[in-house]
C-alpha cells in the first residue's frame, strides 16, 4: 500500500523539489553576484510605474465593506450547488424544482438589495 | 425521492414563517412610509398563520424529512409559545420604531426569522439541524439588537452580543463534530445505540452544554446578558428573554431526554449550575438601579429556577420546565412592554427612581407593573407561583431538598428588589416631570393580554398544565 | 493513508488557537477571524469523520457550517462598522459604556 503510494506521487515530488531548487539557486546566484546600490526610486513601492501617492495603509470608504459582504454572501450561496449537481441526474425533477426555490429565495434577496440601493455605488 | 407532503404538514409553521419574513422584506422598499403599517399588519399576519400552520401541523405528528424534524406534544407547545411572543412582540413594537423613528420592514422580517429558527430548534431531531435553527434564530437577534444603528449603546450591546454569541455558537459546533466522531451519527435517537468513544461522546456533549448554558443564559455563560439586555432596543429585549431562551431550554431537554449518556453524566452540572445562576442573578439584581438591567439579572435568576426543574430529570419537571417558560414569557413580555412605554422618547426614563409617584399619576401603567413584578416574584393568583410551586414540587420528587431550599432562599432574596420597584412607585414622591403618554391601543393590547395570561394561569393552571404534562414525554 | 488522529490534532490546534485568540486579543476583527478560525476547525473535523465513517453526512454538514460562517461574518462586519461610525475604536476593552 505505502509504496504504491510513493511510487505514484514520487514523480509529483521530484518535480516540486526540482522547482524549489532551481527557484532557490537563481535567487541565491542573484544576491552573490549582483551589485546593490538600492536609490530612492528602487526602494519606492512599485505601483505599475506610477508615482505612488500616499499611505497605502489608508481607511477605505464603507461602501467597499457593503461590497464585500454582499459578495461575501452569495459566493458562498453557491457551493450547495455543487452536492446538488452531484447527484442532480438522480434527483429528476425534484431536484429541479427544489433548486429553482432555492434560486428564487436568493432572488428575493438580490431584488430587496437592489432596491435598498446597495448596489448603486454614489449613494 | 419526494418529500411526502406530510413532511411539508410537519415543518407548516417554518415555511409560514419564512415565507412571510421575505414577503415583509421585500414588500419594505416598495411600500411607502406614510403607509408603512401595511408591513406591520403583514407581520402580524405572519405571525398568526404561523400559529394556525402549527394547529395544522398538530394533526401531523410523527418525523419528517428523514427524521431530521420530529412532531410531538412537546414541540408543538413549544411552537405555540414562540409563535404567542412573536405576535405579542410584533404588537408591542410598531408604536415604539414610530416614537424612535426606527420603522423599517426588516425589524418585523427579523423577529419572523428569528422565530423560524426557534420553531427550527424546538422540532430538531438532529444536531446539525438544531445547528440551523439556533444559528437563525440568533443571527437574526444580533441584528436586532443593534437596530438602534445611531445609539452607541445599541452598537456596543449588539457588539458584545455578536461576539459572544458566535463564540458559543462555535463551542456548541465543535461540540456537534466530536458527537459526531464519537458516534457517527447526529440523529439523536440514534445516539443510544451507537457504542462509540465514550470519552469524545462526553466531551462533546459537554461543549453542546456550553453553548446552549450561553443561549439560555445560566452560569457562569450569563455575563453577556445585562449588557445586552440594557442596551438592546427594548421590544428586542422582551423578544431575547423569552423566545430564544424557551426555544434553548427545548433543545437542552430535547437531547439530555433523549440522549442516555448526556442525562446520566451532567445532572451535577446541571445542580451546580442551577444553583450558581440563582444567586447570580438575584444578588447581582439587588445593586441595580437601571430598570431594564435589574429585570436582565432577574432573567437570568428565572434561568436558575428552570435549571432546577431541568435537574430534578423526571417528567414532573419536563411539564414544570414548560409551565414555567409560558409563564416567565408573558410576565417578562409584559414588563418589557410596559418599560418599553415609560422609557419615553429616546428611552431616557429607564431608572428605578425615575418612576416615583407613577402610582397617583400614571395608576393604569402602575397596575399593570406591580401585577408582573408580583408574578416575577411568585405571589399567590398569578402564573409565577403556580409556575415555582410545580418546580418545587418537581424538585421535592427527585429528593433535591438543598435546590429546593436554595430556590427558597433565592424567592426571598428577589423580594427587595421587587418590592422596591413596587415601594417607588407608590409612596416616592416624584423628583422630575415626566410628561404621561397614553397607552397606544396596540400596546395596550399587549399588556391586556399578558397581564390577562398572568392571571388566567395564576387561577386555572389545569388546561395548560394538563398539555404541558402531555408534552413532557419525550420519545427516548 | 494518514490516520484520522492526525486531522483531529490539526483541528485542536487550531481549535486552541482560536480560542487563546478570542480570550486574549483586544482587537474585534481580530476576535472575528479566531471565531472563524473555530468553524474552520469544526470543518476539519466533520470532513475527517465523514471520510473515517465512509459516510458523506460530515461533509454535508461542513457545507452548512461554511455558510454559516459566511453569515455570521458579513453580520459581524455589519455591527462592526454600526459601531465604529459612532464610536471610532476597533478595541474590545474600551467598549464599556454598558457597566455596572
Amino acid at each position: 500500500m505505502s509504496g504504491d503510494y510513493l511510487q505514484n506521487y514520487a514523480p509529483l515530488l521530484i518535480h516540486l523539489l526540482v522547482a524549489m531548487g532551481l527557484a532557490g539557486i537563481i535567487l541565491l546566484l542573484s544576491t552573490i553576484v549582483g551589485y546593490h546600490r538600492p536609490t530612492r526610486a528602487k526602494l519606492q513601492p512599485y505601483e505599475c510605474g506610477v508615482r505612488p501617492t500616499g499611505d497605502a495603509r489608508e481607511p477605505f470608504s464603507v461602501k467597499f465593506y457593503l461590497v464585500a459582504m454582499v459578495f461575501i454572501l452569495f459566493d458562498v450561496e453557491a457551493i450547495f450547488l455543487y452536492p446538488w449537481a452531484y447527484i442532480y441526474r438522480d434527483l429528476h425533477w425534484f431536484g429541479f424544482v427544489e433548486m429553482l426555490l432555492y434560486i428564487l429565495i436568493l432572488l428575493a434577496g438580490y431584488i430587496y438589495l437592489w432596491k435598498k440601493g446597495a448596489l448603486d455605488w454614489n449613494r | 425521492m419526494f418529500a411526502p407532503i406530510e413532511d411539508l404538514y410537519r415543518l407548516a409553521p417554518e415555511l409560514v414563517l419564512c415565507t412571510f419574513g421575505i414577503l415583509v422584506m421585500l414588500a419594505e422598499p416598495f411600500v411607502p412610509r406614510k403607509r408603512s403599517g401595511l408591513v406591520a399588519f403583514l407581520a402580524l399576519l405572519g405571525a398568526g398563520a404561523a400559529l394556525a400552520a402549527t394547529r395544522l401541523s398538530w394533526a401531523h405528528p410523527g418525523t419528517a424529512f428523514y427524521g431530521l424534524v420530529r412532531v410531538d406534544d412537546f414541540s408543538i407547545f413549544l411552537h405555540f409559545v414562540v409563535g404567542a411572543v412573536a405576535v405579542l412582540v410584533i404588537l408591542g413594537s410598531r408604536d415604539y420604531l414610530e416614537r424612535e423613528g426606527l420603522h423599517r420592514g426588516e425589524f418585523y422580517a427579523l423577529v419572523l426569522f428569528a422565530t423560524a429558527g426557534m420553531g427550527v430548534m424546538v422540532s430538531a431531531q438532529e444536531l446539525v439541524t438544531a445547528f440551523i435553527g439556533l444559528e437563525i434564530s440568533s443571527i437574526s437577534s444580533y441584528i436586532l439588537a443593534s437596530f438602534r444603528r445611531n445609539v452607541p449603546k445599541s452598537n456596543e450591546s449588539a457588539m458584545k452580543y455578536f461576539l459572544l454569541g458566535s463564540f458559543a455558537t462555535s463551542f456548541f459546533l465543535y461540540g456537534v463534530a466530536l458527537v459526531y466522531g464519537a458516534t457517527g451519527t447526529t440523529l439523536l435517537s440514534r445516539m443510544d445505540s451507537a457504542s462509540g468513544n465514550p470519552t469524545l461522546l462526553r466531551l462533546g456533549l459537554g461543549m453542546i452544554f456550553i453553548g446552549l448554558a450561553f443561549k439560555v443564559a445560566s452560569a457562569p455563560f450569563q455575563l453577556w446578558t445585562p449588557d445586552v439586555y440594557e442596551g438592546a432596543p427594548t421590544p428586542v429585549t422582551a423578544l431575547l428573554s423569552s423566545g430564544p431562551k424557551a426555544a434553548a431550554f427545548a433543545l437542552l431537554l430535547r437531547i439530555f431526554d433523549t440522549v442516555f449518556a448526556a442525562s446520566q453524566l451532567w445532572v451535577w452540572a446541571i445542580w451546580v449550575s442551577a444553583a450558581l445562576t440563582m444567586f447570580a442573578g438575584n444578588l447581582a439584581a439587588l445593586v441595580q438601579s437601571n430598570v431594564k438591567r435589574m429585570l436582565a439579572y432577574s432573567s437570568i435568576a428565572h434561568a436558575g429556577y428552570i435549571l432546577v426543574a431541568f435537574a430534578a430529570r423526571n417528567e414532573i419537571g419536563t411539564a414544570a420546565v414548560l409551565f414555567y417558560l409560558v409563564a416567565y414569557a408573558l410576565m417578562k413580555l409584559g414588563a418589557f412592554t410596559m418599560v418599553t412605554h415609560l422609557g419615553g422618547e429616546g428611552e431616557r426614563r429607564l431608572e428605578i427612581n425615575d418612576y416615583a409617584g407613577l402610582g397617583s399619576q400614571q395608576p393604569a401603567a402602575a397596575a399593570f407593573l406591580t401585577l408582573y413584578l408580583f408574578s416575577l416574584l411568585g405571589l399567590p393568583v398569578t402564573a409565577g407561583f403556580l409556575g415555582k410551586f410545580y418546580i418545587f414540587n418537581a424538585a421535592l420528587k427527585s429528593h433535591l431538598v438543598w435546590l429546593a431550599v436554595l430556590l427558597a432562599i433565592n424567592t426571598v432574596i428577589s423580594a427587595y428588589y421587587y418590592l422596591r420597584v413596587i415601594v417607588v412607585m407608590y409612596m416616592r414622591e416624584p423628583q422630575k416631570e415626566w410628561a404621561a403618554t397614553p397607552i397606544p391601543r396596540a400596546v395596550g393590547l399587549v399588556l391586556v393580554l399578558t397581564a390577562a395570561g398572568t392571571l388566567y394561569l395564576g387561577l386555572f393552571p389545569n388546561y395548560l398544565m394538563e398539555f404541558a404534562t402531555q408534552s413532557a414525554v419525550l420519545p427516548r | 493513508m494518514i490516520p484520522t488522529s492526525h486531522y483531529l490534532f490539526l483541528s485542536l490546534a487550531l481549535f486552541t488557537i482560536g480560542v487563546i485568540g478570542v480570550l486574549t486579543r483586544r482587537n474585534v476583527i481580530i476576535i472575528l477571524m479566531s471565531i472563524e478560525l473555530i468553524l474552520n476547525a469544526v470543518n476539519i473535523n466533520l470532513v475527517a469523520f465523514s471520510r473515517m465513517f465512509g459516510n458523506v453526512n460530515g461533509q454535508i454538514f461542513a457545507i452548512f457550517v461554511i455558510t454559516d460562517a459566511a453569515a455570521e461574518a458579513a453580520v459581524g462586519l455589519g455591527i462592526i462598522i454600526a459601531f465604529f461610525r459612532n464610536r471610532p475604536t476597533v478595541l474590545a476593552d474600551e467598549m464599556d459604556i454598558l457597566k455596572w
